[in-house]
Formats: structure tokens, C-alpha cells, sequence
């Protein structure tokens, strides 16, 4: 098998794209009523994992990467996961400075 | 590497005819040159992410810093404004979604009403944004010289914990965030509508139905972009602090 030069194009059909575009609109109704619901600790934590989760639905279909290539994914993952690197270790340096006395 | 260069300089002159006009030279399918505009457009929107990626970084921290008074400034916000101006930007990923769509599918007309539908969409996210910007404006929300802590000192909602004097500042600082987030991603949308208006023309002129639709998808991919953005802007500055921690 030869090395491959172009990964095959993939046509995303509108049917697709409807059923997306239901989910965002129903998780963003959802998280909106869900921050009218004390859940304490919680509160932040469901509404940024909705988010997380409408983010990858654009990103897997609006924008293509469930059918791109490997490179592309991996490309699109190294992206996000940069950003997760700045997040950690920034707070990891402000958490860690008055250790203790919080 | 040599001999595969070979075989498919020798397939080209095969299928010479075969090739559109739009494949250059140095592409040796239209599927790879597909890709590497993709690539390229995804390449910049990682810059982006970073770039977004500070501001969210130093809205996390300073919430938590000053957290009384980002709790109290995050309330003030619409959070009716807000959720109408979310399912607005995703209505019109999915115009744009089916703008590209529609290029596939070499659909001239379907291109056209689905790039007006975008900025159409866009146009009323940004009439919210200004509404809710004057909102903060005749509240004295701005910061700078006419900020006002009156509104987090003395609360009028009996519900509302009265901050002391100087948290109540640090509320300028949620604002500033606030002006600097949601004003980056509307310059973002600002320019993604003049360029709508740019494909809009040139599809009105018959571009991009002939096959070619890498301009369209790299657009798309920035559209969809600004929308993440936002995904992630209305949680934080809108929904996240209706429940303050006691």
C-alpha cells in the first residue's frame, strides 16, 4: 500500500447538519435553565461541560474533523490541548504560591 | 520519494485533461489541495485559540481573585439578551454550514440565500450586543471614569449581597473582561461579515459553484470558529454565577 497524498472528501449532508443544529439549541436552553437551579459547586461545572460539549459537536460536524484526515484531528487536538497546558499551569503556579493559606 | 514523483508527474500528463483550472501546479489532486488550504486555515485558527485563550486565562483568574464582585457584576448581565444572541450565532453556523453545503453541491442560488441568512444572523447578533452595551453605558457599567459602584454598593434588588467599597471596584474588572471578550469576538463577527458581503458578491457573480469551494470551507471554519468563542463567553460572563457559593 502506498503512502496516501489526499484524504477522500467526505460532503456533509444538510440532514446532519439539522440534527446539530437541534442539539445546540436544545443544550443551550438547557443550560440556561440549569443556571436558574442552585447546584452549588455544580453550577459552573455543568454549564462549562455543556459548553465543551457544543464546541465538539461544531467542531466534529459543522466544521468537518469527524471526517478529516488523522493530521487534521491531530492538529485540532494538539490546538485545545495547548490551551489546556496554558490553563494548568497557570493556576497550578497561582494555587500553589500561598499554599495553605487559603 | 523520487520514484514517486515520477509516478505521478506521469499520471498527470495522463490525465492532463482531467484537471481543472483551479488545481495548481504543485498539487497533485484537488482532495490534497482541499486539504492543505484546511490545513493552513486550522493552523491559524490555533493562533486564535491562544489568543482567545489569554483572555479566558485571565478571566478565570481574576474571578476567582475577586470573586464577590464578579459574582455580583455577572448578574447584571441579560441573561435573556444573552441566550437569544447564543441561539442566533448558532442558527447562523448552521446558514453558513449549508452555505458550504450548497457550493458543494454547485447550488449558486441555495450559496447566495445562505450567505445572506449569515450575515442577516450576524447583523442581529451584534443590534443585541449593541442594546445590551448601551444597557451598561446608562448603567455607568463601563469602566474607566463614569464607572459607578453605586449599583454593587447599595443594591436595589433586595436579593443582592452589598459589596464593600473596594470589592465593589474590582467589579470594573469583570467589566473590562467583559468589554475586551465580547469586543474581540464582535470585532471578530464584524469581520467575518464584511468578508460574507465579499463572497456574497463574488457567488452572486457565479464564483465557487464550478467545484472549487476551498474559500467557502475556509470561511465556513472561521465562522464556526467566532461561534465556539461564544459558546464558551455566555457561560462564563452570563450563566455561571447565578448561584454564588456562600
Amino acid at each position: 500500500m502506498s503512502e496516501p497524498v489526499q484524504h477522500e472528501h467526505h460532503i456533509v449532508g444538510p440532514k446532519t447538519y439539522l440534527l446539530i443544529l437541534l442539539i445546540l439549541m436544545v443544550l443551550t436552553a438547557t443550560t440556561t435553565g440549569v443556571a436558574f437551579i442552585d447546584l452549588g459547586i455544580w453550577n459552573p461545572i455543568v454549564a462549562i461541560g455543556i459548553a465543551c460539549f457544543k464546541a465538539v459537536m461544531v467542531i466534529l460536524f459543522f466544521m468537518h474533523i469527524r471526517y478529516s484526515s488523522k493530521v487534521m484531528m491531530l492538529t485540532v487536538g494538539a490546538g485545545f490541548f495547548t490551551f489546556l497546558v496554558l490553563i494548568t499551569m497557570t493556576l497550578s503556579d497561582y494555587i500553589s504560591r500561598s499554599w495553605g493559606l487559603w | 520519494m523520487d520514484s514517486q514523483a515520477i509516478a505521478t508527474g506521469h499520471a498527470a500528463e495522463v490525465h492532463d485533461e482531467e484537471h481543472p483550472a483551479y488545481l495548481r501546479h504543485h498539487f497533485v489532486t484537488v482532495d490534497q489541495q482541499r486539504e492543505t488550504a484546511s490545513f493552513g486555515m486550522w493552523l491559524f485558527l490555533l493562533t486564535e485559540i491562544m489568543f482567545f485563550g489569554g483572555l479566558f486565562m485571565a478571566y478565570l483568574l481574576y474571578r476567582n481573585w475577586y470573586y464577590d464582585a464578579f459574582v455580583a457584576s455577572s448578574n447584571t448581565l441579560g441573561i435573556g439578551l444573552g441566550t437569544t444572541n447564543t441561539a442566533v450565532l448558532i442558527l447562523s453556523s448552521f446558514t453558513m454550514a449549508m452555505g458550504v453545503y450548497s457550493a458543494e453541491m454547485r447550488n449558486r442560488k441555495g450559496l447566495i440565500t445562505s450567505l445572506s441568512l449569515t450575515i442577516l444572523l450576524g447583523m442581529v447578533f451584534l443590534g443585541i450586543k449593541t442594546i445590551e452595551y448601551h444597557d451598561k453605558y446608562t448603567e455607568h457599567h463601563i469602566p474607566g471614569a463614569s464607572f459607578s459602584v453605586e449599583d454593587f454598593v447599595h443594591p436595589t434588588d433586595k436579593r443582592d449581597v452589598p459589596l464593600a467599597p473596594d470589592m465593589a471596584q474590582h467589579a470594573q474588572l469583570f467589566f473590562f473582561l467583559y468589554f475586551a471578550m465580547t469586543g474581540m469576538h464582535a470585532l471578530h463577527m464584524i469581520i467575518g461579515i464584511s468578508i460574507l458581503f465579499v463572497l456574497l458578491y463574488q457567488a452572486w457573480h457565479g464564483a465557487y459553484v464550478n467545484g472549487h469551494t476551498s474559500t467557502i470551507d475556509n470561511f465556513g471554519l472561521y465562522w464556526h470558529f467566532v461561534d465556539i468563542v461564544w459558546i464558551f463567553l455566555f457561560p462564563l460572563l452570563y450563566l455561571i454565577s447565578r448561584h454564588p457559593l456562600k
